[in-house]
């Protein structure tokens, strides 16, 4: 597709600084403002409930704090007649008993209420889904790097979890900054972006190993460009591909899967980004060489497939 | 060039027609249907087959048919609302002896039904119902054991008139014993009542102290048995709720889960799920007042202190004629129009009963309603389950006869009532549960959830089908079949496996249509690049399959690295992303690189191609 080869890291210390900074931001979100966790982290009531004619969020919260739930979180799920009600976890409370005097409470001045779902999760199960979700995180990034460690090479290791560490951090800082709920499907998203992004790296990866081995006289940036010029048609189109996917799942998904859509398409845009400036970048930082990549004791067989 | 050996296409297409032929089930959709089966696994007959029929025929129900299916009727409806109308209607009519369940009846022709082919299992985020996850307090079920030893123990030793006190300490027993002399036959008493019991000599000084406590595998058996025996007797619980296809499961150490499909009032079930309503009797300290050990907080010697249910003090001996596992029936019944409950007792609480009624005629005697409760109580901050036993005194009456193994009692709501002779009939628990997490969602819900998912797969799925038509032509149209292949696969493997299939499920699938083409554009970018290079049209196609092979193969791992890693680590609906993700990973090599190059190889193979439209 293209004849000649783009020079894509001649950019890099704008994008290296553009991805430091957004990190940092991130990070200062995460810590300054924290995510809005959903109650499969903090344990918890939520309750979706459907009226017949739309409700006044202002007066259903009245009524919920007039009934002695004044923490509750009242938002608009999908339509302007369904609402999602969430409370923290309560003391003394007989916990079989709080979903239906949430819904009594809100019935009290409105129409027609009908229960879509109500879900409970005691604050000791939300703790260790925290918990989890870190390690299940912590742990695919060590079997993806021992896997790279194995299949290429320490640089490439490095490269590739730097890259996916900016794609999380991001994610999490966005999520954070616009205070999107957290929850589980997010959480599996989110794992998702890791497993997608991975994917865009290697693709550039492979290349940048295979031209390493048949371009050995060319200096290293101009392999790198080369590699990621070359496999820029796939890299766009496989993204366009998932993105259109997941902007039917955000706009025909419902509520359930907005967040989770959300999360991925957030993450699927970083990660393109990411596999082409950050993970090569590092790799060119790491003084990525020839020797790095010549094969050692045995000609790398080709898979003869098919 | 490019052919394929005769056992290469055969398996490709033998893999494809397996995999349409399994996945063909779910094409025909579900009805809403009742079960309904007798209690005591009796199988219905034609003649009552008819009588339901006209039943609900005389009701106007909108059924569509009534089958008898394995000795239980099967009864089909055209829409939720006219089966759960129905299935209210039919437990009236057909009583306490017949149950009757929600379910959904897959509508397939009978040649697949022969075959014995499912569909997808669907997830309850997707068929509406209720989830609990408990906790068993096996702590409690240690203590209890501990509590029998010590009954056995006092026994024993009171038998053997050898003077002690004993005490709980931990998961262990600190037995006094008031003469030295007496060590050795109280430790052979207490080998004799359970010989694995680790018995240490902890005296020091002038006291003589005998420590008894359980072995670590003693300690795991009686976690165990009580997890079991819990499992077992909600087993016997859902059964009493009347639902299709529950599922009653242990999770990690000391966690069951219950799911219960179609079921929408949690609060009921949560009631008799966690039932742990039972009843002891005892006599009342007459010549005590109750008032005054109230206002000291200190009951006197020999009896405890209870109230009644208008909140009163009330004072009862401390030893029990009968408690709850003496108990063997109850079932409602009226006694001068107020509700009451027929009681029947084993032969030990008989005798006891006998005994007590024939000592002590004319004497009052109360009914204790024991339950056990859950509180969430505050520590640091952090929140804790525990669970209280409250034990009320629901009736007292004076002792008019002699009575044994049969009688009734009055003083019970309806609800209560009711608890008591589920809890009766289908055994308690053998330690105390909590609950940790429940999830409900509505038919409605549900039904909209599969709705949302599929169109949001179709919409995905035709937007590909363009981009890749529009981009790649020909080769476009390869990858598309390759596509809906793949989605075949899928949904073959998940009804194959049973797996169920939940929201976050569906996402797997709609996130695995989007990356599924990568395969193929990886392969099919290689391709126009060899031509580029100026090498013929066949030799293009074989080196673009061969070099794409390595970095599919690459990236395709780590995404199958990080599925495995949510599906070890992840729970519920997490796990279920994960294992379509998988699935659609697996599948999608297949497509990809084996079946795509079959029709390659067919449409392109062994011939002179002037130019690739690719």
């Amino acid at each position: 597709m293209f004849k000649t080869t783009i020079k894509f890291l001649s950019i890099r210390r704008i994008t290296t600084i553009l991805s430091i900074v957004l990190m940092i931001l991130s990070g200062l979100s995460l810590v300054t403002r924290g995510l809005n966790p959903g109650i499969d982290f903090t344990g918890g009531f939520q309750i979706e409930v459907s009226f017949q004619e739309a409700p006044e969020i202002q007066q259903v919260r009245l009524d919920l704090s007039t009934s002695g739930f004044d923490d509750a979180i009242v938002q608009n799920s999908g339509s302007a007649t369904d609402l999602m009600i969430r409370t923290a976890p309560r003391e003394g409370v007989d916990s079989r008993k709080v979903g239906n005097q949430i819904i009594e409470a809100v019935s009290q001045s409105s129409n027609n209420v009908e229960l879509l779902s109500s879900e409970y999760v005691s604050a000791q199960v939300g703790e260790e889904l925290t918990e989890q979700g870190g390690l299940a995180m912590i742990f695919a990034l060590i079997m993806i790097m021992i896997y790279i460690v194995f299949r290429f090479q320490w640089k490439f290791s490095i490269g590739a979890v730097l890259a996916l560490i900016h794609d999380v951090l991001i994610t999490l800082g966005i999520f954070s900054f616009f205070q999107i709920t957290f929850d589980l499907a997010v959480l599996a998203a989110i794992l998702a972006v890791v497993g997608y992004s991975l994917n865009d790296t290697i693709v550039i990866f492979d290349r940048i190993r295979e031209n390493f081995r048949s371009m050995r006289r060319t200096e290293t940036l101009e392999v790198l460009n080369a590699s990621i010029t070359q496999t820029i048609s796939r890299t766009i189109i496989t993204s366009s591909t998932t993105l259109m996917v997941l902007l039917a799942l955000y706009f025909m998904g419902g509520q359930s899967l907005s967040g989770f859509s959300v999360a991925l398409i957030i993450g699927v845009l970083i990660g393109t980004y990411s596999s082409i400036f950050v993970a090569s970048t590092s790799v060119f930082y790491l003084d990525i060489s020839t020797t790095d990549l010549l094969p050692s004791k045995r000609e790398e067989v080709d898979d003869g497939m098919p | 060039m490019n052919q394929y050996p005769f056992w290469k296409n055969a398996m490709v297409i033998i893999v494809i027609l397996l995999g349409t032929l399994f996945a063909l089930p779910n094409f025909y959709g579900e009805d809403p249907a009742l079960i309904i089966s007798k209690e005591s696994g009796l199988v219905f007959n034609e003649a009552e087959l008819k009588d339901v029929e006209d039943f609900l025929l005389s009701r106007e129900s909108n059924f569509t048919s009534v089958t008898n299916k394995n000795g239980d009727l099967l009864i089909r409806f055209a829409n939720v609302e006219g089966q759960i109308d129905a299935s209210d209607r039919l437990r009236s009519y057909l009583g306490r002896f017949s149950t009757v369940a929600l379910t959904f009846a897959p509508r397939m022709p009978g040649w697949i039904q022969q075959l014995d082919l499912n569909q997808m299992s669907l997830g309850l985020d997707l068929r509406g119902g209720v989830y609990f996850k408990f906790e068993v307090d096996l702590d409690a079920a240690i203590q209890q054991r501990l509590d029998q030893y010590i009954t056995d123990i006092n026994k024993s030793l009171i038998d053997q008139r050898i003077r002690r006190s004993i005490r709980k300490e931990g998961n262990s027993l600190r037995v006094e014993l008031v003469n030295p002399e007496d060590y050795n036959q109280a430790r052979r008493s207490v080998r004799e009542i359970d010989n694995l019991l680790e018995v240490t000599n902890a005296s020091s000084g002038s006291q003589t102290v005998m420590v008894v406590s359980m072995t670590d595998e003693q300690l795991k058996q009686r976690r165990d048995f009580a997890i079991q025996q819990n499992i077992l007797t909600m087993r016997n619980r859902v059964n009493e709720l009347g639902v299709a296809e529950p599922i009653v499961q242990r999770q990690g150490l000391d966690r069951i889960v219950v799911q219960l499909p179609g079921v929408q009032d949690p609060t009921q079930a949560e009631r008799i799920l966690g039932a742990t309503a039972t009843l002891e009797f005892r006599l009342v300290c007459e010549n005590e007042n109750a008032f005054e050990a109230e206002e000291k907080g200190r009951a006197p010697i020999g009896c405890d202190l209870f109230k009644d249910r208008s909140g009163n003090p009330v004072l009862l001996k401390k030893k029990a004629i009968v408690t709850g596992n003496q108990l063997i029936d109850a079932s409602q019944s009226f006694s001068q129009g107020r509700p009451a409950v027929s009681i029947r007792l084993d032969s030990k609480g008989s005798k006891s009963m006998l005994e007590t009624t024939k000592k002590n005629l004319n004497k009052p005697m109360a009914v204790l309603f024991v339950q056990q409760r859950q509180e969430t109580i505050e520590e640091d901050g952090d929140f804790f389950n525990r669970s209280v036993l409250d034990k009320e005194v629901i009736n007292i009456a004076t002792i008019r006869g002699v009575f044994s193994s049969q009688f009734e009692i009055t003083g019970l709501t309806v609800f209560e009532a009711k608890d008591l002779a589920i809890l009766l009939r289908a055994g308690a628990l053998a330690a105390p549960i909590f609950k940790i997490e429940e999830k409900t969602v509505g038919p409605s819900l549900g039904q909209d959830n599969i709705d949302k998912g599929f169109a949001a797969i179709v919409a995905g799925l035709i937007a590909i089908i363009i981009f890749m038509i529009l981009y790649y032509k020909g080769f476009g149209l390869i990858a598309n079949i390759g596509l809906v292949v793949n989605l075949t696969l899928i949904v073959a493997l998940l009804s194959l496996l049973q797996a169920s299939l939940t929201l976050p499920g569906i996402a797997g699938i709609v996130l695995t249509v989007g990356m599924a083409v990568d395969a193929n554009v990886l392969i099919f970018e290689r391709i126009r690049e060899e031509l580029r290079n100026g090498n013929s049209p066949q030799a293009s196609i074989a080196a673009g399959y061969q070099k794409a092979f390595g970095t599919i193969a690459d990236a395709n791992i780590t995404t199958l690295i990080a599925a495995l890693v949510l599906f070890t680590f992840g729970t519920g609906p997490i796990k279920g992303f994960a294992v379509t993700l998988s699935l659609g990973i697996l599948t999608s090599l297949f497509t990809a690189i084996i079946a795509s190059r079959a029709v390659v190889n067919f449409f392109y193979g062994n011939k002179t191609i002037e130019k690739l439209r690719i």
